[in-house]
């Protein structure tokens, strides 16, 4: 019997210094806060990490492990902007590479195809191919037209969230929007997906084939935790905890209430209140 | 008679005007006088628009402000709708913290990009949407420190980037950015910012003031259109009776 699951306490032992790291999910929607508390735990630094940014990227940055971010935004959701992102960018302390929506969902795609770029129209005249960035445009070969040559964004280690999961990898997302998680795990050399409910493989059948959304060929360790998501949303099973989200931005403003916040993250559930 | 049209129901039937003629394209309206623009353009002279829930749904029903849409007609999750984008069939009206006279949209941050004095929302999709399909923008409080000189980061791009990429920009489309004073456009020397049309009860020199960049005014100034009486009453009554309308932009 093919068993990939994995004990929450050995997934700290899996995340390294200077690792590029992909987290699914957008926004404050569907983020493993469990998984994120995992690499909070494993003290591991100098971390890339690539997001459609909600408090995975906000946590990270409150941690001091994050010296990268490759977003195209950072929010709550109901909070425009993630106040610890904005508090580590604003003070210098973590680096930006910010990319249209478009252009971040094509550099994951193309390290998922293990192509080098992709073709693509988004971003073409704005600041996200300024000088530094690295993103280069090439002449379509037909028609002579400029496009952006989206590097590959591959990824060292992918982290997500399913709804429900079986022992093999087979993972399931109920919600309307699967996001771009696919992707991330396609661009990653290894795919961790938390879920707080395992089940056996007939009972994913019950619902529609497409909810099995990742294949497991690219899902290499299955984690059941309980509250994976913490605090943000994970439609249709639950709503975002506005009042949990409400403490953990309210922790940004100093050294010592996010170092408190912090310290109950990682003692507690995932998206617990401090305690 | 009912009362006179407010400014916010000004600005919300000049939002929904943007969607004349547009057919079966996506409605993306940003913030709720677009949004209100929107329906209205559905429920009058554009029933085929399509809009969404701003998640994952499209949505058959044309509800008040504040409820929920109840009739699904379509699926677009986030990676169906960059599918979209590229295919052009979509409209956004986006916000904007900054823009410059030609059109230069920054939604990322305020200051230099490496150590910003402000970070904004992000980047989000407006470089995909201006390179992409018709972009309109709405502020709903007209001032200086929003028409600027110099932006400082372009996320969505203007009439000079655009000039710059030559046809590679094709389907750049910059229709119009409406306030509460005004309905601006590109049609300046040089696809800069130019006056359409003012508002009821606006001066045309208020509107220059309340701008902190060059704008061009023509000879002569309309003014812009008032809703006429079904419209008027589908906001009221149909599209917005809580008044969300009036937090947005409140009468002066």
């Amino acid at each position: 019997m093919i068993d990939i699951t994995l004990a929450e306490r050995d997934v700290p032992t899996l995340i390294r210094d200077g690792m590029t790291i992909g987290i699914g999910g957008w926004g404050s929607r569907r983020k493993p806060l469990a998984l994120v508390r995992a690499v909070i735990s494993s003290g591991a630094k100098n971390l890339t990490i690539v997001s459609f940014g909600g408090p995975d990227v906000g946590l990270l940055c409150a941690s001091g492990q994050a010296r990268r971010i490759v977003h195209g935004f950072v929010t709550l959701d109901s909070i425009p902007i993630d106040p610890h992102f904005a508090r580590a960018r604003q003070a210098g302390e973590v680096e930006t590479l910010e990319l249209d929506e478009a252009m971040l969902g094509a550099g994951l795609r193309a390290a998922s195809r293990r192509l080098g770029f992709e073709a693509t129209r988004a971003g073409l005249g704005s600041d996200a191919l300024r000088e530094g960035s690295g993103i280069r445009t090439i002449p379509c070969p037909y028609t002579g037209e400029t496009l952006v040559a989206m590097p590959a964004i591959p990824l060292d280690l992918a982290l997500l969230h399913a709804d429900r999961a079986d022992r093999r990898g087979n993972v399931q997302c109920l919600g309307e929007d699967p996001h771009l998680d696919d992707l991330f795990a396609g661009a990653a050399a290894t795919t961790i997906v938390s879920t707080d409910l395992l089940v056996e493989t007939e009972e994913l059948g019950a619902a529609h084939p497409s909810t099995l959304h990742i294949p497991r060929t690219v899902v290499d360790h299955v984690v059941v935790v309980e509250d994976s998501v913490g605090f943000t949303a994970n439609p249709p099973l639950r709503s975002r905890d506005e009042n949990a989200q409400r403490s953990y931005a309210a922790a940004a403003d100093h050294d010592e209430t996010r170092r408190a916040y912090l310290a109950g993250f990682v003692a507690g559930a995932a998206g617990a209140e401090p305690r | 008679m009912s009362a006179a049209a407010t400014r916010a129901e000004i600005a919300a039937t000049a939002c929904g005007d943007l969607f004349l003629g547009a057919g079966a394209i996506l409605a993306s309206p940003t913030g709720i006088i677009p949004s209100i623009g929107a329906r209205l353009a559905r429920l009058t002279h554009n029933p085929a628009l399509l809009l969404s829930d701003g998640a994952a749904t499209l949505y058959a029903d044309t509800p008040p402000i504040g409820h929920p849409f109840e009739v699904r007609e379509g699926s677009l999750p986030y990676r169906a709708l960059f599918e979209l984008i590229a295919s052009g069939r979509r409209h956004v009206i986006m916000g904007a913290a900054q823009l410059d006279r030609h059109g230069n949209q920054n939604l990322s941050a305020i200051g230099p990009h490496d150590r910003p004095t402000r970070q904004l929302l992000g980047a989000r999709a407006a470089a995909a949407n201006t390179i992409n399909h018709p972009t309109s923008y709405f502020v709903a409080r007209h001032q200086p420190r929003v028409f600027v000189d110099r932006v400082d980061t372009v996320t969505g791009i203007g009439s000079d980037r655009a000039r710059a990429l030559g046809p590679a920009a094709r389907f750049h489309d910059i229709r119009a950015i409406i306030t509460d004073l005004a309905v601006l456009d590109l049609s300046g020397p040089g696809g800069t910012l130019a006056l359409r049309t003012v508002h009821p009860g606006v001066e045309v020199a208020a509107v220059v003031e309340a701008t902190g960049c060059a704008l061009h005014v023509p000879a002569v100034t309309p003014e812009t259109r008032a809703p006429d009486a079904h419209e008027l009453t589908l906001i009221r009554e149909r599209i917005d009776p809580d008044r969300h309308r009036e937090r947005e932009i409140p009468e002066p």
